[in-house]
């Protein structure tokens, strides 16, 4: 909402700076966006006179101009307009200034070969009208007089813009800022006086309200003005309209324009010999359509609120006016109109048909149901004052009554809700002076609510009211206890946290990337998952929700990698989702590492990253978090983006728990396809909602201390076996014998090629072996070791290497 | 007697010469070798007169000491030479670099969530999560904006179906109802997460991050809601004091509804909170609006409290000096290492938000 302090000034006895405005406008809850002053720049307008006129010698339309600029200097100035001639007083702009409309700094600029030296301006140019045909003629006399003189009078407040919340109508006019003003003690509100129309002509355009289901116009008043002559508004109300950034178009519109920007009436004029017989306000029949003062063509819904005539629709009522009806200079006969909409019907109009406009906007906050007659009354008698004609009486018809609010406010929640105390007397000076009407019953405060505050229903509205006048400053700091009764964090909010820094501290750069992606990533990572689609994305690139983290991480990867760095590990934990519901989702920890480890050493050998480098990263984090790996299950049935040979699936026990984690090389044809220039790619994903939370916190975790004193011994093995036994069954094998004596197994060598048969594999594990009780003899150590070799052999299919 | 004078003297002199060890060891043996003279002497301690013997004996031991002693510092001093030899020959070069080692770093966002958990912790919230993908009625109908209310424009949604039921929600407040429907009064919480709102340009991002706050209990009041914020505040900006302003707006969860600002000044191009005669917006907060509280089954005729929403990405901008918004979710992996943080750095109450 703009307004200008000027013209808060006709509603409001006040004296004080507008800093201070600024400050109270802010301090009620009217905040202040910013402030302009649009008079910068425009003192550079000169009103000046053409001396003479040649043809310009390289352009048939074009005049080279001798222009008095005042100070006794003669510019020459290249023009195009017809009317420009000697002797015209016109408005002249100088190198330097900057053009309102178009908003270019003009140059000296040679035109067809002759060196202009600024330009004679036309209205549109200067945003004062439309009018483009020519430049501006200056017939009054005063301005001979004034040669060399700034153009615009220098206004003597700024624009200020204010960001109205919603539940505000009554302050998109700006008597109703001055009414706040005025409760929170900052000047005086005037009272408004409203002259009536006395007439006894009769409004002769019959307007009715169709009353069906869902009738969204409760009232229309109407009042038809004859023998009018549309003309330029007067210079006192361009100059208002200028003033909040506004261009003049015609005295009706302006009017009408005015009244709404004064008291948020909005007001609609009707070409009255335009209308066929008369108004019917109704609901819309399915397929009809109207051209709009947008000049666009709208095709209306079935149950639009309409203005219409015999013809068909004029307008959509409240929300914009149509061609067919709209008033012209040559207008003759005016029907103002002033309705009352329902906001829900306004808005669901204006968002199927997507129109904004000043009208709709002001409709939809709820405008006030008794601003009818007001708003007739002041755009009628300026009306007549500007374009002269005559007034009939007001018509208003309507289908319901409106009734004032009744309120019972008792003024002790507003200390329980403020924490602080203001005296009845204050509050009853605070709700007087925006418009309620107050009268004390039993100590409690009985509320008539004034028409423009649809907002008010309810005490907490007026323990609102009462403090944003009183002042938020009144409210005191109650200081914090620093005391806690319940954990901050449950058991997951603690593995989350735990898990972000267990994956960062193994050299993990932790990224954010947003919850959707791209569907040409998000197929390669959402297996057996549904698509899920955003209807309205912000481009088709952000179009789904990620299945995987994968497909954003994927992407980002390779963004880097093409950014020239080589060597990289990232993560990101968050969401994944499975469907469109709430709490179809998953909470994963999904890592990415590329290139290779010791890249350029001069200590190491380099290598490319691969699956165990990965594999370490979950396990060692898993077993950060509190997971036994020795539990650990592990198989190669991992999703269709891994390499199927080289990633596997971690479970925390076998048999029991969903999948704990995925990890191995990203699948060489994604990385193909998607153009991923990296010698290798891995990654993992570890799935937080199947995790099993440990039953007992860490204090009761801890076991009774017990180690063995007695001495151990190491012993080797190497086995023979089928490739497709795995190093993981050999080594449950072995570690089932005996619980007791088998503290340790490592494997410690793999080998396939010369000397062992095909299809085969040399595996090498050291065993160490300690009892708990003594220290065991030759023969102990032999037994075991027998028995080792016996349950792999018979269990595995395994042969010990001689 | 003079027997063992003279081996004493002839080997001493002898170990004055430059010898090896090898040949330090030659004489070891030759003096104590199973019959090496000085062991051979020991010997024959039997047959020696028993007037003699003690002063015999007492001469032997001392020879034998002094000899010993001789030969072991020889060996000590040969040895130590050689090693110091040795370790002179493994000298490397110790400003070549060491073996690669890689540093994660934890996300600014995620540090801020740590930083925001951790004050409020000490002051008795506890942290609860919503799901990302809410319904029509928790996002908004359930916080007192219905259908068609102009509140509504100003969250541009994201839906995931054409009847618009699904969709992102368009701020962390959803979790106040989800949290008030599944437990009883009093309640104390805080929300981090994601929100979404299909806006991007340079300021906007189609996602970002919010905290809610929500405190009900029997007698919360304004008061302790500027309370809670004043130190939150000053806790986050670690500063001694800021300057804090409530300005009245609205939401419609709300009511009374206010803004809040605090003071700032830029100095070489820095933001300095706290100073200054600058206004930054921060936060939104209120105290609950009654049909919020009885849409949830709480009486508001007992229980009132307030509820406020923190953008995480706009703080972490503000307290670290991160001027654009979008390098958030760009994951350029420059950005990440220069203003992440090493994974160490747990906020915590004790030791600090920050080193």
């Amino acid at each position: 909402m703009k307004i200008t302090y000027d013209w808060l000034k006709d509603h409001l006895k006040i004296s004080a700076k507008e800093e201070k405005l600024l400050e109270k406008l802010t301090d009620i809850g009217l905040e202040v966006e910013s402030i302009e002053n649009l008079f910068e720049g425009l003192d550079l307008f000169k009103i000046a006179k053409i001396v003479k006129t040649e043809k310009h010698p390289n352009a048939d339309r074009l005049k080279v101009c001798e222009v008095d600029v005042g100070n006794k200097k003669i510019k020459k100035v290249v023009c195009g307009a017809a009317n420009a001639r000697e002797g015209l007083l016109t408005v002249y702009a100088p190198p330097g200034a900057i053009i309102p409309k178009n908003k270019t700094k003009l140059v000296v600029a040679k035109i067809r070969d002759v060196t202009s030296y600024g330009m004679l301006c036309s209205e549109s140019e200067l945003n004062l009208s439309n009018e483009s045909e020519g430049i501006i003629e200056l017939t009054s006399s005063k301005y001979a007089k004034n040669i060399g003189k700034s153009y615009f009078s220098k206004p003597s407040s700024n624009l200020i813009d204010l960001s109205i919340t919603p539940n505000r109508p009554d302050c998109l006019g700006v008597r109703g800022i001055a009414r706040d003003l005025s409760a929170a003690g900052f000047g005086n509100l005037k009272t408004d006086k409203e002259k009536k129309i006395k007439s006894n002509k009769k409004q002769t355009l019959k307007v009715k309200i169709i009353k069906e289901k869902s009738q969204g116009c409760l009232s229309f008043g109407s009042c038809l003005i004859t023998n009018v002559k549309n003309t330029e508004s007067p210079q006192w109300l361009k100059d208002k309209l200028i003033s909040i950034g506004q261009k003049p178009i015609s005295a009706i519109v302006d009017i009408t324009n005015y009244v709404m920007i004064d008291i948020n009436r909005p007001l609609h004029a009707y070409d009255a010999d335009k209308i066929e017989k008369g108004i019917i306000v109704r609901n819309t029949k399915s397929g009809e359509e109207f051209t709009a003062l947008d000049n666009k063509n709208y095709k209306l819904n079935e149950g639009m609120c309409v203005i219409s005539d015999n013809k068909g629709v004029l307008g959509l009522g409240g929300i914009i006016g149509g061609t067919r009806s709209g008033t012209e200079l040559d207008t003759k006969n005016v029907l103002l109109e002033s309705a009352y909409f329902d906001p829900r019907s306004i808005r669901k109009t204006a968002k199927k048909l997507n129109i904004d406009t000043d009208a709709k906007f002001r409709f939809e906050r709820g405008i006030d149901q008794l601003s009818i007659e007001n708003g007739l009354n002041k755009a009628a008698f300026l009306i007549k004052e500007i374009c002269g004609g005559e007034i009939s009486k007001i018509d208003i018809q309507k289908i319901g009554s409106y009734k004032k609010k009744i309120l019972k406010f008792d003024p002790n929640i507003f200390e329980r809700i403020t924490g602080f105390k203001i005296s009845v007397k204050e509050m009853i000076n605070i709700l007087e002076k925006l418009g309620f009407e107050t009268k004390i019953e039993k100590k409690i405060i009985k509320l008539l609510v004034p028409s423009w505050r649809p907002d008010i229903v309810q005490e907490i509205d007026i323990v609102e009211e009462l403090v944003r006048i009183s002042g938020y400053r009144k409210i005191k700091i109650e200081n914090p206890i620093k005391e806690r009764s319940k954990n901050t964090l449950n058991p997951t909010q603690k593995l989350f946290h735990f898990l972000q820094r267990a994956v960062a501290s193994k050299g993990y750069l932790e990224t954010i990337t947003w919850s959707f992606t791209d569907t040409k990533y998000n197929d390669h990572f959402k297996e057996s998952n549904k698509e899920i689609k955003i209807v309205n994305p912000i481009s088709s690139e952000l179009g789904v929700l990620r299945n995987s983290i994968f497909s954003n991480l994927v992407m980002y990867m390779s963004k880097n990698l093409d950014r020239g760095i080589k060597d990289l590990s990232i993560f990101e934990i968050g969401p994944t989702f499975y469907g469109s519901r709430p709490g179809e989702q998953n909470t994963v920890v999904c890592g990415l590492s590329a290139g290779k480890k010791s890249r350029l050493s001069w200590v190491e050998k380099e290598r490319n990253v691969d699956v165990f480098d990965i594999k370490r990263d979950v396990v060692q984090t898993l077993v950060e978090a509190g997971y036994n790996s020795e539990k650990f299950y592990l198989d190669d049935a991992s999703p269709n983006y891994f390499h199927p040979g080289k990633s596997g699936r971690i479970f925390l026990n076998k048999g029991k728990d969903k999948v704990a984690a995925y990890f191995g090389e990203i699948h060489p044809n994604i990385i193909k396809t998607l153009d991923i220039k990296t010698d290798s790619l891995v990654g993992f994903e570890i799935f937080l909602d199947n995790l099993r939370l440990p039953k007992k916190p860490i204090k009761d975790q801890k076991t009774k201390y017990f180690v063995s004193e007695f001495q151990k011994s190491e012993r080797d093995f190497a086995f023979i076996v089928d490739k497709n036994v795995n190093v993981q069954e050999l080594v449950s094998v072995i570690s089932g014998i005996d619980k007791n004596l088998i503290s340790n197994i490592k494997v410690f060598d793999v080998y396939e090629g010369e000397n062992i048969p095909k299809n085969q594999k040399s595996i090498a594990i050291s065993v160490t072996i300690q009892s708990l009780e003594k220290t065991l003899t030759d023969n102990d150590l032999e037994k075991i070791n027998n028995l080792i070799i016996e349950t792999v052999e018979n269990k595995t299919g395994a042969k010990i290497r001689s | 007697m003079s027997e063992i004078k003279n081996i004493r003297d002839q080997f001493i002199s002898k170990l004055e010469n430059d010898l090896s060890i090898d040949q330090i060891n030659e004489i070891k043996t030759e003096l104590f070798g199973k019959n090496g003279l000085i062991s051979s002497k020991f010997k024959t301690i039997g047959s020696i007169p028993d007037t003699d013997r003690k002063k015999f004996a007492s001469d032997l031991n001392q020879a034998k000491d002094e000899l010993q002693n001789l030969i072991t510092s020889k060996i000590n001093e040969l040895e130590g030479k050689k090693i110091n030899e040795k370790l002179e020959k493994e000298k490397v070069d110790i400003t070549l670099p060491e073996r690669p080692f890689v540093r994660g770093k934890v996300h600014p966002v995620s540090q801020t969530i740590d930083e925001i958990s951790s004050i409020f912790s000490e002051i008795g919230f506890s942290v609860e999560e919503g799901p990302d993908v809410e319904n029509e009625y928790y996002n908004f109908t359930a916080l007192n904006t219905p259908d068609n209310h102009p509140a509504r424009d100003m969250h541009d949604t994201f839906y995931l179906d054409e009847n618009k039921e699904f969709l992102l929600r368009t701020h962390t407040s959803p979790v106040q109802i989800r949290t008030m429907l599944k437990d009883k009064p009093p309640f104390k919480i805080i929300a981090p997460g994601r929100t979404y709102r299909s806006d991007s340009d340079q300021t906007h991002s189609p996602m970002f991050h919010q905290v809610e706050g929500l405190h009900i209990d029997t007698n919360i009041n304004m008061g302790h809601l500027k309370g809670c914020l004043n130190y939150f505040i000053k806790e986050f900006f670690e500063v001694e004091k800021i300057k804090m302003r409530f300005r009245p707006s609205h939401f419609p969860f709300t009511e009374p509804s206010a803004e809040v600002d605090i003071g700032y000044e830029i100095k070489d191009g820095k933001i300095i909170i706290g100073e200054g005669d600058k206004w930054l917006e921060i936060l939104g907060c209120g105290m609950v609006h009654p049909n919020v509280l009885k849409n949830v089954k709480v009486d508001p005729s007992k229980y009132q409290g307030y509820a406020f929403g923190i953008g995480i990405d706009r703080l972490a901008m503000l307290k670290y000096g991160i001027n654009d918004l979008r390098a958030f979710f760009d994951c350029d992996y420059r950005w990440l290492n220069h203003f992440g943080f090493d994974p160490l750095d747990v906020p915590s109450n004790y030791r600090g938000l920050s080193r």
